[in-house]
C-alpha cells in the first residue's frame, strides 16, 4: 500500500504525539496557522494559550524543570519569535531541555524583508543548544526527532525548529524514526575509570572535604546517589542556587547555599577545604566570586560534569571527570563501599567542629520582633504551612534570595527559578508550567512587585485553566535588589528603584477572577497563608504582603570579591 | 601563543556562522579562517588561526567540540604539521620594474598568472611569514592590490583528522 502523504503541519502534530508530548505552550499567528488548524483537529496533547510568547516559553521551560521531560512551545514568526527569545535564553543559561517551534515566512519570501520576517535562526543562535531552519518538508520529521534528542541528551538545552509556512503546506510520506544517531554529536556519559579511582582516593584522604552541588545534579537526576555518597562518608554538602533540593536542606550535613548570598558556613567551608568535589556545578561568578581570590587557597578540586567545556573554564581543576553525574556518583559509591578505607576520623571531626563554629554565627538571623512584616518570616511560614512539600517558583531579586535561604527544599525539581539569566517575569509563568505538570501539587510563586508586573497578564491564562497557584508577593515598594546595591555601593542614591503608582493588587487579582488579600501585620501572615492553602485551596490566591521596605539580603559578598569578604547582618 | 585549529564539520547551512558567532560571543581572536568542503561533500573542513593562552585555546577547542555540527577538532600546533597560505599580489610592472618583478617572483617561487602592459598578478603560496617576506621585499609603491586566503593546515604523516 502506498504510504499516505501528510502535510508539514500534520507531520508536526504526529511528531509531537510520537514524542509523547502532554502540553504545548503557545500563541498563534499567520506563519503557524496551518499548524494551529491541525492542533484544532487533534486530541493527543493539550495546547495552552498563554497571553504573551515569553510566558509560553517560560511555562514550557518550567514544565521541563519540574518533570525532567522536554518542554514544548510554539510561536509565530517575527514578533512571536522575538518575544520568545527571553524565554529561550533563560532556558539556555540553566540548561533546560526544550523544543521551541517557530513559524517562518514562506521559503520564497525569506530574505525579502517580508511581513513578520526575522532571522530567527540568526537571532537565537547564541542562546540555543542548536537550531534548525527546515526548508524541505521531507526533512521535517527527522529534524524534529533530532531536536528532541539534542534537547534532552548530554548537557540539556533549548532547540529551536524554524518552519516556513509553505513547508507546513507541502506534503510527503511520514515516517518518524525510532532513534537517531549523529556522527557530530555524541555526549559522554560514562566517566573515565582511572579518573574515578583517583578521585575516590583523593576524597578518602581528605581532611577538610566539601561537596559542592550545582544544577547539574538536579538535571542529571543524581539526588539519590548524592545523598547516599555524602552520608556514607559524612562529608558536608553545599549547593548553588540551582542545585537546591538535590540534597535535602534540613539534613545536618547540609551547610546551606553558597555564593554571593550563601551562608557563612558554606562559604567559609568552600574557602578552607582541602578537597572540593564539584558535582554538576560550574564555579560561576555569583558562586565563587573572583576566581583569583578563590584559587589562592591550596586545595584540590574534583569536578564531575557532563559538559567538558564547563571543566577548568573559570577555575583549574585537578581531577576532571566528564560524564553523567548520577552514573559517576554511583561508581564512587561502589568503590567506597567495596573498599575498606574510610576517611581519617579525627581530621573529619575537627573539620566538623570548625564548621559548627561557623554555623553558630547564625548568619540567617533576622529581627523577629519587628513591627513590620519581615520577608524572611513570610517564607519561613510558607515552609511551615506547606510542610515543605510545595513547588516554589520565584522571580528575580531579594525575594528570590529569601526564598532560596528560608524555604528548606528537601527534594529536587521543587525549586524553580532563573539562576543563570536572572530573568524578572518568570515567576508566574513558571508556576503555570509547574502546576500543569503536577495538577495536585501545592505551587507557590514568591515574587516582588517589580517582577510580577513583567508577566502579570498570565493571571488570565491561570483563570482559563483554573490553576490554583498561590502568589506570595513580598511587596517592599522597591526594586529591592537594586535598592540594596544602591544602599551599599552608591551611597544611597536610589535612582529609579522606587516603584510609584503600584496597582491595587487585590483588585487586580479580582479583576482577573481570582482571590486577593493584603497582609500588613506579622500576626496576619500565617492565617493568610493557611486560608490560601485551606479555604482557597482550589483557587488562585494573590497574597500581597506589605513587607519592611528597608530589609536587605544577608550575608552578601560584593561582586568581584573573594568568598571570605562577606558582609554579615 | 599562535594556534592553528582544524575543524571537521557537517557541511550544513549556517555551520560557518556558528563558528564565527562562537568566536565573537566569547571574545576569542580569529586571525584567519578558511573553509571548504572536503572530498566527502557532506563534510567541511575549516582551519582557524587564533591567538591565546593555553587555557583559552583549551576552551576554544572544547567550545568548538560542543557545537552540534562539529564532528572533530584538532589543534594542529599540538604536533608536527604543515601550513600553507595562498596570496595574489597585483604589482606595478612598467619600465624596469617589469624585469625586477619577474626576478623577485622567481626568487620566491611565485608565478605570474596575469599580465597586462601596466601590471602583473603574482601567485604565491607558503607559510604566512614567507608571504610577509615577499611583500617586504617589494617596493610598497609598486603594490597595487593584495589578497590572501589565510592559512590551511594539515598534520604530518600519520597524524590525520578524519572520521
Ligand atoms: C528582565 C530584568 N530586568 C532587570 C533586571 C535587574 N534586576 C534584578 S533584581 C531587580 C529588582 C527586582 O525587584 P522586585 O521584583 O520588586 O523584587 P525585590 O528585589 O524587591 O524582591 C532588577 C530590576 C532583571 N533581573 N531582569
Amino acid at each position: 500500500m502506498a504510504e499516505m502523504e501528510l502535510t508539514g503541519a500534520e507531520i508536526v502534530i504526529r511528531c509531537l504525539h510520537a514524542e509523547g508530548v502532554e502540553y504545548v505552550f503557545g500563541y498563534p499567528g499567520g506563519a503557524v496557522l496551518n499548524i494551529y488548524d491541525e492542533i484544532y483537529k487533534q486530541e493527543g496533547f493539550k495546547h495552552i494559550l498563554a497571553r504573551h510568547e515569553q510566558a509560553a516559553v517560560h511555562a514550557a521551560d518550567a514544565y521541563a524543570r519540574a518533570t525532567g521531560r522536554v518542554g514544548v512551545a510554539l510561536v509565530t514568526s517575527g514578533p512571536g519569535a522575538t518575544n520568545a527569545v527571553t524565554g529561550i535564553a533563560t532556558a539556555y543559561m540553566d540548561s533546560i531541555p526544550m523544543v521551541v517551534i517557530t513559524g517562518q515566512v514562506p521559503t520564497p519570501a525569506i530574505g525579502q524583508d517580508a511581513f513578520q520576517e526575522v532571522d530567527t535562526v540568526g537571532i537565537t543562535r547564541p542562546c540555543v543548544k542548536h537550531n534548525f531552519l527546515v526548508k524541505d518538508v521531507k526533512e521535517l520529521a527527522l529534524t524534529i526527532k533530532k531536536a528532541f534528542y539534542i534537547a534532552a541528551t548530554g548537557r540539556p538545552g533549548p532547540v529551536v525548529v524554524d518552519i516556513p509556512k509553505d513547508v507546513t503546506q507541502h506534503t510527503c510520506a511520514f515516517e518518524y524514526p525510532d532513534s537517531v544517531s549523529m556522527r557530530s554529536y555524541n555526549p559522554t556519559y560514562k566517566g573515565h575509570a582511572g579518573q574515578i579511582k583517583r578521585a575516590v582516593q583523593m576524597l578518602l584522604e581528605a581532611k577538610r572535604p566539601v561537596i559542592y552541588v550545582g544544577g547539574g545534579a538536579v538535571l542529571g537526576n543524581a539526588s539519590a546517589q548524592l545523598i547516599d555518597f555524602a552520608r556514607e562518608l559524612g562529608y558536608p554538602v553545599t549547593s548553588t542556587l540551582m542545585g537546591l533540593g538535590a540534597y535535602p536542606a534540613p539534613d545536618p550535613l547540609f551547610l546551606g547555599m553558597l555564593g554571593m548570598h550563601g551562608t557563612y558556613e558554606a562559604n567559609m567551608a568552600m574557602q578552607h577545604c582541602d578537597v572540593l568535589l564539584a558535582v554538576g556545578a560550574r564555579f560561576d561568578d555569583r558562586v565563587i566570586g573572583n576566581p583569583k581570590h578563590f584559587a589562592r587557597e591550596a586545595r584540590r578540586i574534583i569536578h564531575i560534569d557532563v559538559d567538558p567545556s564547563s571543566i577548568s573554564k573559570r577555575v583549574k581543576v585537578d581531577v576532571p571527570i566528564v560524564g553523567d553525574v548520577a552514573q559517576v556518583l554511583d561508581e564512587f559509591g561502589r568503590l567506597i563501599k567495596g573498599g575498606a578505607e574510610r576517611p581519617e576520623e579525627a581530621a573529619l571531626k575537627a573539620w566538623w567542629a570548625q564548621i559548627e563554629l561557623w554555623r553558630a554565627q547564625d548568619c540567617l538571623k533576622y529581627d523577629r520582633g519587628a513591627a513590620a512584616i519581615k520577608p524572611q518570616y513570610v517564607v519561613e511560614k510558607l515552609y511551615e504551612v506547606t510542610g515543605g512539600e510545595a513547588f516554589v517558583t520565584s522571580d528575580v531579586g531579594q525575594h528570590q534570595m529569601w526564598a532560596a535561604q528560608y524555604y528548606q527544599f528537601n527534594k529536587p525539581r521543587r525549586w524553580i527559578n532563573s539562576g543563570g539569566l536572572g530573568t524578572m517575569g518568570v515567576g508566574l509563568p513558571y508556576a503555570m508550567g509547574v502546576q500543569f505538570a503536577h495538577p495536585e501539587a501545592m505551587v507557590a510563586c514568591i515574587t516582588g512587585e517589580g517582577s510580577i508586573q513583567m508577566n502579570i497578564q498570565e493571571l488570565s491564562t491561570c483563570k482559563e485553566n483554573r490553576l490554583p497557584i498561590k502568589i506570595i508577593l513580598l511587596n517592599n515598594g522597591y526594586l529591592g535588589m537594586v535598592r540594596q546595591w544602591q544602599e551599599f555601593f552608591y551611597e544611597e542614591r536610589y535612582a529609579e528603584s522606587y516603584v510609584a503608582s503600584l496597582p491595587d493588587f487585590v483588585k487586580l487579582a479580582q479583576a482577573y477572577g481570582h482571590e486577593g488579600l493584603t497582609i500588613e501585620k506579622p500576626e496576619d501572615v500565617e492565617p493568610a497563608l493557611r486560608r490560601a492553602f485551606g479555604e482557597w485551596k482550589d483557587k488562585l490566591v494573590f497574597l500581597n504582603f506589605i513587607t519592611d521596605p528597608r530589609e536587605n539580603v544577608y550575608p552578601m559578598i560584593p561582586a568581584g570579591k573573594g568568598l571570605s569578604e562577606m558582609i554579615l547582618v | 601563543m599562535r594556534h592553528i585549529i582544524s575543524v571537521l564539520m557537517e557541511n550544513e547551512a549556517g555551520a560557518l556562522s556558528r563558528v564565527a558567532g562562537l568566536f565573537s560571543a566569547r571574545g576569542y581572536n580569529i586571525e584567519s579562517l578558511t573553509v571548504a568542503p572536503t572530498e566527502d561533500a557532506t563534510l567541511s573542513r575549516m582551519t582557524i588561526v587564533t591567538y591565546g593562552s593555553n587555557d583559552v585555546v583549551e576552551q576554544i577547542t572544547k567550545q568548538l567540540n560542543k557545537l552540534v555540527d562539529v564532528v572533530k577538532v584538532q589543534d594542529l600546533t599540538d604536533g608536527s604539521h604543515i601550513e600553507r597560505e595562498l596570496m595574489l599580489v597585483k604589482v606595478r610592472a612598467t619600465g624596469e620594474l617589469r624585469e625586477e618583478m619577474k626576478r623577485l617572483a622567481d626568487i620566491f617561487r611565485g608565478r605570474i598568472i596575469d599580465v597586462t602592459d601596466k601590471a602583473y598578478t603574482i601567485e604565491l603560496t607558503g607559510t604566512g611569514s614567507k608571504l610577509d617576506a615577499f611583500l617586504e621585499a617589494l617596493d610598497p609603491a609598486a603594490i597595487l592590490e593584495t589578497v590572501r586566503t589565510g592559512a590551511s593546515g594539515i598534520g604530518r604523516g600519520e597524524r590525520m583528522l578524519k572520521i
